[in-house]
């Protein structure tokens, strides 16, 4: 099985070259890709010069279109499985071993590694903690599902996802919408238990003040990806 | 009590008419320059003949309010039509710009991944065919 790890990474001068390193260490054989969501640091430099693959976007897409950008890679180079691990030193690669099982022994088509499934090694602030249980708790009854997690970018897809991605990726608060739309392609999203580091550098996107206003946008783009028509298939 | 439909003053009249004619001519004048593509021109050309054929058949324009309950001041009428033409292009602009948007992601999306592939061609001499050419010399020359 050939496999890549998806590195978003913005601003990550610091941390990037370390969880190179990292991802080697847990296994030599990935690719790396590192997508440069438009750093304006030398985050691009940093990456290439730890050897990994990266691509250069022309300015800021934010999120969703930083990880498409790396399940586009992942498909025209037919990677069979992509690892997505947040560049900014969140995700642990070792935790990797807990993601890849259910996705290699095919009882999974992704696997999600959440903070709340079991272990308890993150604590995030009280206000975020219920937005994620309310987030949690919808997904979960759309979906039929159980999602502890929704908010979590640690991910292991197999080619199936990644083809589904690379062509319909949603932007603006991608893993959650994304959980809609596995449920909606029948697609299997198993959640793994995971241990999360604090951000070595950065801050958060989310803070507490803003939580709020996200949880409305995000319970309105979840309705949105309940409703929405799936995307034509992208001829590449 | 029975209120007397009302009637639109003249005034009013030719003062709408003579602004709907200047926003066809501007639209015009925007499509005849190239400055306005012709297919996000269609729906300011209907705006402005929908309010010219308003503002000048008077007799229209009463019946029309008499129709919807409007009694003391038919050219109420013709502000609710334009106020609802702008909104329609407002709505359609935001399409436009979503999927401006949605094309532009895509575009920096396939550059990025194009660039890459090409850092990362080995270097050395390459061969005539290696690479296809970037157009058509067939269709090559000015644009237009």
């Amino acid at each position: 099985m050939r496999a890549v790890a998806i590195v978003p990474a913005f601003n990550e001068e610091g941390a990037i070259a370390g969880l190179i390193g990292e991802i080697r260490a847990f296994d030599p054989s990935f690719a790396i890709v590192v997508v440069d969501d438009g750093s304006h640091d030398r985050t691009a430099d940093m990456a290439e010069a730890a050897g990994a693959h990266v691509v250069r976007l022309p300015y800021n897409l934010g999120i969703g279109g930083a990880v498409q950008t790396g399940f586009r890679y992942a498909r025209a180079h037919g990677f069979d499985l992509a690892a997505r691990i947040d560049g900014d030193g969140q995700h642990d690669p070792a935790e990797l071993v807990h993601l890849l099982g259910p996705v290699v022994d095919g009882t999974a088509d992704i696997c999600v590694g959440s903070r709340f499934a079991g272990a308890d090694g993150y604590r995030s602030s009280g206000v975020r903690r219920v937005g994620i249980r309310i987030l949690a708790r919808t997904v979960s009854t759309l979906t039929g599902r159980r999602v502890t997690d929704t908010t979590s970018g640690f991910q292991v897809l197999n080619a199936k996802v990644i083809g589904l991605f690379a062509d319909d990726y949603p932007h603006d608060y991608p893993e959650v919408e994304a959980a809609v739309m596995l449920h909606k392609h029948r697609l299997r999203l198993v959640e793994v238990p995971v241990l999360m580091r604090e951000r070595s550098h950065g801050s958060s996107s989310i803070t507490a003040v803003r939580s709020a206003y996200y949880m409305v946008k995000v319970m309105l783009a979840i309705l949105v990806a309940m409703l929405r028509r799936p995307a034509p298939r992208e001829s590449v | 009590m029975i209120l007397a439909a009302g009637q639109t003053p003249l005034k009013v009249s030719i003062a709408a008419t003579l602004a709907s004619i200047l926003l066809l001519l501007v639209v015009l004048e925007l499509i005849r320059s190239r400055r306005l593509r012709e297919r996000y021109a269609l729906l300011w050309i209907a705006t402005g003949l929908v309010l010219l054929v308003l503002s000048a058949w008077r007799g229209g324009l009463n019946t029309i309010a008499g129709w919807v309950g409007v009694q003391t001041y038919p050219p109420a009428v013709l502000f609710a039509v334009a106020l609802l033409f702008v909104l329609v292009v407002l709505l359609h602009f935001a399409t436009v710009i979503s999927k401006v948007t949605d094309q532009n992601v895509v575009l920096a999306q396939r550059l990025a991944l194009v660039e890459l592939e090409l850092r990362e061609r080995p270097p050395g001499p390459r061969l005539e065919h290696d690479a296809p050419p970037l157009a058509d010399p067939g269709r090559a020359g000015p644009a237009r």
